[in-house]
């Protein structure tokens, strides 16, 4: 069996991994590089629970073979925290109790900062569109987007500040 | 912020006096929260261990057929596989998860003998280096069958000529002699003779997924003292252990269970479906070994929220009160019992609803059909039974022209009300929800209706 | 195309706990050498908060802060027995536990304190900062990290307690159903708004006013987690799921994914308002009553006759589907 070595950006830390045919990002971040907070929910690509930025882009990383991510820079929900102090969207799902169980919201915590990223100021409507592929069967959604719309608000008085 | 939903302090005022609490009351942090924005809450799966092991299913295609032979051969020769194993394997192969509680009897095989009764009936388990070899393993598994005649309606299933499904000879479980776990209180045809208006109708409902973003599974993985520790993200570890230990036939001190950490369960993940192949596989490989559900296998084969069927005959007087109301009830269990006996009880326990009505008369059947099996779920027994009876409520009102609110509250239950499974009510806020449900939508009630309250015994108001 | 909205209603009450075989729940608590708290359970939190609300349960009793509290739960070598989670026995039969473990413990802690301070334990209290004082005299106090060293290293005491919540078994009578396998009832009423397009069949739940009488609310934002998320589920099960679409005709078409088996997503989602009536349970932890389960149920039948209410059509089947809608408003006009 061809075993492809694959070298990349975890968090701002160079890695590199032995990729077997098959071999999902997914499983190569939880299994070989030790990161076990994206979760695999369902590995059709359809619950969001596995959701990591490839090169600042959200993408369920059970369907993204592991042999293509050679050279990207991959951020998953473990490199959000700056040591103890914790991004405004993890900070705001927390002060919001916008979790239940957990098991979607690093996948959640992802998309959000996709969209963060890319758009400071979003509408309710925005952000329901970038969570609308993270299921959760908990909470009912309303406490989630809440959390993004005030992270959202957290981040643009943070810029503000420093101006 | 956290969302807080208003208290209202006037109802129940004295009752509810806090004496000086200084933590109960107050929206403290959840413990685990942080952990889950940072990714280091650890569920079941996050485990790692070297030689991990994985096993994966091969399942009945046809919802009941006899199994002429089955063919492992090919399985056993997939590259990877280390082990297949079919129902001889299995110490005490046939179970039934309430045994624990004096309930029987066992009706469920972990692994299908001679037949398979519903479709995704596990008949044979593969285990194997990796997921991939498991999968392909199970798939060359060579099952040959008898096809059969399958019984997927309830009703059908208890008619006299429905073909037996189940061993023990009946198409429904037995409640001590009874074919239904049955309520009688008062006299329901009596009722129905002095009732001014008398309504008979129908409801149904389909099964339902628990849907848990963390699907149901395990890891079991040996010990240097020759114990089996099974990380699990069962809802109950000792009902977990004790159901395995069992099964597997082993001490229960042999076995250790933790867990505690769960993706969602809603009464998913109180089966015992995964842990026991998974310590027998563990046991004959000495390795550690996975058993997780595919999503497909959570959505099809896991037990659903039973489907109901629901009768509910009322008898009215002009006036509004209900004064007989008689109910017959079909929880479908599917292929096997699982905790459905106790659903169709829990729902017996609840008729006829958060009412007072002097005559009732219920009889909840849990009906073996040709299905997967159905179990717990968020309020079985009663989430579709509420369904049910509220919509009859809704018709009634609606037939009578009686204001839906005024015609809950004319027979709303109270403190010291006789319930039908003669339980004395206490603690009942009925009367109350449905005043200040009126009050949040602007729906005005007469003042005799804003008067009513729980606490007042039913024969001291009107 | 016409948008009918409607209005339902619907009140319900549900049963804490579910006992047939007798259903129990144990706790331990023991002091660590420098004044924590360890809770040992083997129950399971399944993220509607056990730990912290137990934890809660287990501060307020021993008089504590919460950063003292440890919970250790779910590891049966460890653990006492819990029956599991489910029937929303969960903070009732834990939480009760916890608190008769708590008040054994804070016993002890209070004669060892008594004995470091040289006083009567009974008129010591707690000031739920970390220390034990004199009633009546605060400067006389000891800070229960003093008080652990000292049963520990001193006085040779372990304060530690053991606490179990039962309900005891009820086996119904077969000819009449009689029964008590229940702890308390909680309650809750929902008004639905919802608006039916008579074209597509497609029902949208736009609003819900719920009220719910829960006992007591031991943390009011994991009330309301609980609440919203559950009549989420139940506008859920209302409107969209089934493992079985042709149910029971037809065992075909069943979901394998979350593409395929449908649940409302954030922007379908109804706007909710709840309002919360607390009467204490007698036999529940600060009056508390288990409320998990019952919050997705009212909402179902409150839709459906919002539907009948919006539109005229009797919806008898779940869920309410599109095609359902338009096959009731077809035999509406045929009629």
């Amino acid at each position: 069996m061809t075993v492809t070595i694959v070298n990349l950006k975890v968090n701002g830390v160079d890695q590199a991994f032995m990729a077997r045919p098959g071999t999902t990002l997914l499983l190569a971040l939880r299994e070989q590089l030790g990161l076990t907070g994206a979760k695999r929910g369902c590995a059709q690509g359809a619950c969001g629970s596995c959701t990591v930025l490839l090169d600042g882009a959200p993408v369920v990383s059970c369907l993204v073979p592991a042999t293509t991510v050679d050279g990207a820079d991959i951020a998953t929900v473990e490199g959000l925290a700056d040591g103890q102090q914790l991004s405004d969207v993890q900070q705001a799902f927390l002060d919001g109790f916008a979790t239940q169980c957990g098991f979607c919201t690093p996948g959640m915590l992802m998309s959000a900062e996709a969209l963060l990223a890319r758009n400071p100021d979003p509408t309710a409507d925005e952000v329901n569109e970038a969570i609308s592929g993270n299921v959760c069967r908990c909470t009912g959604y309303a406490p989630i987007v809440s959390a993004i719309l005030d992270a959202a608000e957290r981040r643009r008085n943070r810029v503000e500040a420093t101006h | 912020m956290a969302k807080i939903n208003p208290i209202d302090p006037d109802y129940f005022k004295d009752e509810r006096a806090a004496p000086g609490f200084k933590v109960i009351g107050t929206t403290v942090p959840r413990s685990d929260a942080l952990g889950h924005v940072t990714g280091r809450t650890e569920f079941f799966e996050d485990r790692t261990f070297p030689n991990l092991a994985h096993l994966k299913i091969h399942r009945s295609p046809h919802h009941h057929a006899l199994i002429d032979s089955v063919d492992t051969s090919h399985a056993e020769q997939t590259p990877g596989v280390l082990r297949v194993l079919t129902y001889k394997d299995v110490p005490a192969n046939w179970y039934g998860v309430l045994r624990l509680i004096g309930i029987g009897p066992d009706d469920e095989p972990v692994l299908a003998e001679d037949r398979v009764i519903y479709k995704g009936e596990p008949i044979v388990a593969v285990v194997a280096d990796s997921e991939a070899a498991a999968l392909e393993g199970a798939s060359r598994v060579r099952v040959s069958y008898t096809e059969l005649p399958a019984v997927l309606d309830v009703e059908e299933a208890m008619s006299p000529d429905a073909p037996i499904i189940k061993r023990a000879g009946t198409n429904y479980f037995v409640y001590e002699g009874h074919h239904s776990r049955r309520i009688r209180f008062g006299d329901v045809e009596a009722g129905f003779a002095r009732a001014d208006h008398v309504f008979d109708w129908r409801y149904s409902s389909a099964p339902i997924e628990h849907a848990p973003t963390e699907t149901t599974g395990c890891i079991v993985v040996p010990q240097s003292n020759g114990r089996l520790l099974i990380h699990s993200n069962t809802q109950a570890a000792f009902f977990t252990l004790d159901n395995t230990a069992l099964i597997i036939n082993r001490a229960p001190t042999d076995l250790q269970v933790k867990g505690g950490t769960v993706g969602g369960g809603f009464g998913g993940k109180v089966d015992v479906m995964v842990e026991p192949l998974a310590c027998i596989a563990a046991t004959l490989t000495n390795r550690p070994v996975k058993f997780v559900y595919t999503r497909e296998e959570e959505m099809q084969v896991s037990s659903p929220r039973a489907a109901e069927r629901i009768y509910i005959k009322d008898g009215v007087l002009s006036d509004g009160r209900i004064v007989a109301r008689k109910i017959m009830l079909y929880v479908d269990a599917g292929a096997y019992a699982r905790h459905s006996p106790y659903g169709a009880t829990k729902a017996a326990a609840h008729l006829p609803g958060p009412y007072t009505i002097p005559n009732v008369h219920a009889d909840c059947h849990c009906v073996y059909t040709n299905r997967t099996p159905s179990s717990a779920m968020r309020g079985f027994g009663v989430t579709i039974a509420d369904f049910a009876i509220e919509s009859q409520m809704d018709r009634i009102a609606r037939a009578l022209d009686l204001d839906p609110l005024e015609f809950r509250l004319r027979n709303a239950y109270r403190d010291g009300d006789l319930k039908a499974h003669r339980k004395v009510a206490s603690g009942t806020a009925l009367i109350e929800v449905i005043q200040r449900a009126a009050e949040l939508v602007g729906h005005e009630l007469p003042e005799e209706y804003r008067a009513m309250s729980s606490t007042t015994p039913r024969g001291a108001q009107a | 195309m016409t948008l009918l909205r409607g209005r339902g209603y619907a009140s319900v009450n549900y049963p804490t706990g579910m006992n047939l075989g007798g259903d129990p729940s144990q706790a331990i608590i023991h002091a660590t050498t420098m004044g924590g708290f360890v809770v040992t359970l083997s129950s399971v939190d399944l993220g509607q908060g056990l730990k912290t609300v137990v934890a809660q349960c287990a501060a307020e009793t021993l008089g504590i802060p919460m950063e003292n509290v440890i919970i250790d739960t779910a590891d049966t070598d460890t653990g006492p027995h819990c029956m599991g989670t489910f029937a929303s026995r969960g903070t009732h039969r834990v939480g009760n536990a916890v608190i008769m473990a708590a008040r054994e413990a804070r016993e002890v802690m209070l004669q060892v304190a008594a004995d470091e301070l040289e006083v009567d334990a009974g008129d010591l209290e707690t000031d739920g900062t970390g220390f034990v004082r004199l009633k009546g005299s605060p400067a006389t106090k000891i800070h229960i990290s003093d008080i652990a060293l000292a049963a520990h290293f001193k006085q040779g005491k372990s304060i530690s307690g053991r606490g179990i919540f039962l309900k005891e078994r009820s086996y119904p009578v077969p000819e009449t159903g009689e029964m008590d396998p229940d702890s308390c009832q909680a309650h809750a009423c929902t008004v639905a708004e919802v608006e039916v397009d008579d074209e597509t069949g497609i029902v949208t739940v736009l609003r819900m006013y719920n009220t719910y009488e829960i006992g007591r609310a031991l943390n009011p934002a994991m009330v309301a987690q609980q609440v919203e998320g559950g009549a989420w589920m139940g506008v859920s099960h209302a409107i969209f799921e089934s493992t079985e679409p042709y149910y029971p005709a037809s065992r075909a078409h069943g979901p394998i994914d979350f593409c395929e088996y449908l649940m409302p997503g954030p922007a379908e989602i109804p706007v909710q308002t709840s309002v919360i009536l607390e009467r204490p349970a007698s036999n529940g932890p600060f009056g508390a009553k288990g409320i998990g389960e019952m919050t997705a149920n009212a909402p179902i039948p409150a839709i459906a006759n919002a539907i009948f209410d919006a539109c005229g059509v009797r919806l008898t089947t779940m869920p309410f589907t599109p095609e359902s809608v338009l096959r009731g408003l077809d035999a509406l006009r045929a009629a």
